[in-house]
């Protein structure tokens, strides 16, 4: 397909990628393209500029910093998430979950920053991020921020990441014996999720739960949390404290699925992804 | 700091032959292969990155070549549909698909087999599970899918 007349550059350090993206009106950031390429022939986005973020060696980078959160670049591909060592110590459930995203060539090309800024309702990684308390650095032409995963989701398609910034990296705190589940429906196996839900039980932190493709940004779910903060998480009690969950939620209703039957949806999930967790949870 | 331009000189190893072009920013890789490179083995099947006809490997991983620009390809050596038989003598993919009849139209069959080829060099002995998640990204509208994996299945030495 022909794409509309778009001028390109692939810039050799991040400080030259965030400068160009501030100098020319139109700039958009260019990671693997799997979701770009396509808008780009459906015409749904025209970029005057692509900034190509190939070259940029360190946002490829998987390694832990000093405080010893999992620091994942902005530019590592869902195959290398399956791959990890680190992921694999750290926070298996990344490498699980990144695992179901498409197929063999969307994942070899296919990125972590791609999927977050994209921030597309129905994608993976946005609720399970939000699960994780996993935290978001952006770099501008003046310097560095780190925003939470409440901070970063703004809207559909919309993230904190501002016209002339750039996201660098995504942090995650390591599992450190909290179980971590991932559940949903989607259309077809490993296709896009109708609604799916994200869940994480440790001793510290008691219960976190995120639910995706029922509302702009991926939703905690609070009271569900509150209702189990006591520590039975029994099938009974989780499937109890899921009740009204649903009733809670104003999901979108489209081709796949009724806005009531995201709500039954996401209560399943959320009881699913909960006991997943609780099952993983190593005994402290 | 590097200027935005609407053209690009792109060098890239397509086959084992190293080629050098200007071309568009906005020139995908398939069209590069197909128009610019008459390579018209790697096929346009759905052009919205849904069907793998126009798999490619670029620098050994299957890609879709209608999700990448050319330029983004620029220092990648890629491999297509031609570059599997070496010298014209079918590899054992190739053989084990026709022996199968593993195609129909053949609309699918190159991204089908550099999908394939691709998850043998990494799993020489796969299992129909592991061929129907390697192919995963590749529709096929004729066969049922049953052949193709029977085909992929035989190279590994499996039934």
């Amino acid at each position: 397909m022909l794409l509309r007349e778009v001028e390109y550059v692939r810039p050799a350090t991040v400080e030259e990628a965030v400068s160009l993206l501030g100098s020319y009106e139109g700039a958009r950031a260019l990671a693997g393209g799997q979701t770009l390429v396509n808008v780009m022939k459906a015409r749904a986005a025209a970029p005057d500029v692509l900034v190509d973020l190939a070259d940029l060696e360190e946002l490829r980078a998987i390694g832990f910093s000093a405080d010893g959160l999992l620091e994942i670049g902005a530019m590592v591909t869902y195959a290398q998430l399956v791959g990890s060592s680190e992921v694999e110590v750290a926070r298996p459930i990344l490498a699980e979950v990144a695992a179901t995203i498409a197929d063999v060539q969307v994942r070899n090309r296919g990125t972590v920053g791609g999927n977050v800024c994209v921030a597309d309702p129905t994608n993976h990684l946005p609720p399970l991020l939000l699960a994780l308390d996993a935290t978001f650095t952006i770099r501008g032409p003046e310097s560095e921020r780190t925003v939470s995963a409440d901070e970063f989701f703004v809207g559909v398609y919309m993230t904190a990441v501002s016209e002339g910034e750039l996201l660098t990296k995504v942090s995650v705190p390591p599992s450190s014996g909290a179980g971590d589940g991932f559940a949903g429906l989607t259309i077809g196996k490993h296709g896009t999720y109708v609604a799916n839900a994200a869940a994480t039980v440790s001793d510290e932190g008691g219960v976190r739960i995120a639910l995706g493709c029922v509302d702009a940004v991926p939703v905690r779910a609070s009271a569900m949390e509150e209702r189990l903060a006591g520590g039975d998480l029994s099938a009974e009690a989780v499937a109890a404290a899921a009740e009204g969950l649903g009733a809670s939620l104003d999901p979108p209703s489209d081709a796949h699925g009724s806005g009531d039957f995201r709500r039954h949806l996401a209560e399943v999930s959320a009881v699913r992804a909960v006991l997943q967790a609780a099952s993983r949870r190593k005994a402290a | 700091m590097a200027t935005p331009a609407s053209s690009h000189g792109v060098s890239v190893e397509v086959n084992g032959e190293q080629i050098e072009l200007e071309v568009p920013a906005r020139r995908l890789l398939v069209h590069f292969l197909r128009d610019d490179l008459g390579l018209t083995g790697t096929h346009v099947g759905c052009d919205t990155g849904n069907c793998g006809a126009c798999t490619v490997h670029l620098n050994g991983e299957p890609v879709k070549s209608c999700m990448l620009l050319a330029v983004q390809a620029d220092g990648a050596r890629i491999t297509t549909i031609e570059g599997l038989a070496a010298d014209g003598e079918l590899t054992l993919l190739q053989r084990s698909f026709n022996e199968h009849h593993a195609l129909q139209c053949g609309y699918c069959t190159p991204g089908m087999l550099m999908s394939a080829t691709a998850l043998l060099e990494r799993t020489p002995r796969p299992s129909e599970e592991d061929v129907r998640l390697a192919l995963q990204g590749n529709i096929c509208r004729c066969t049922g899918y049953v052949n193709i994996v029977e085909a992929v299945v035989a190279v590994g030495g499996g039934a």
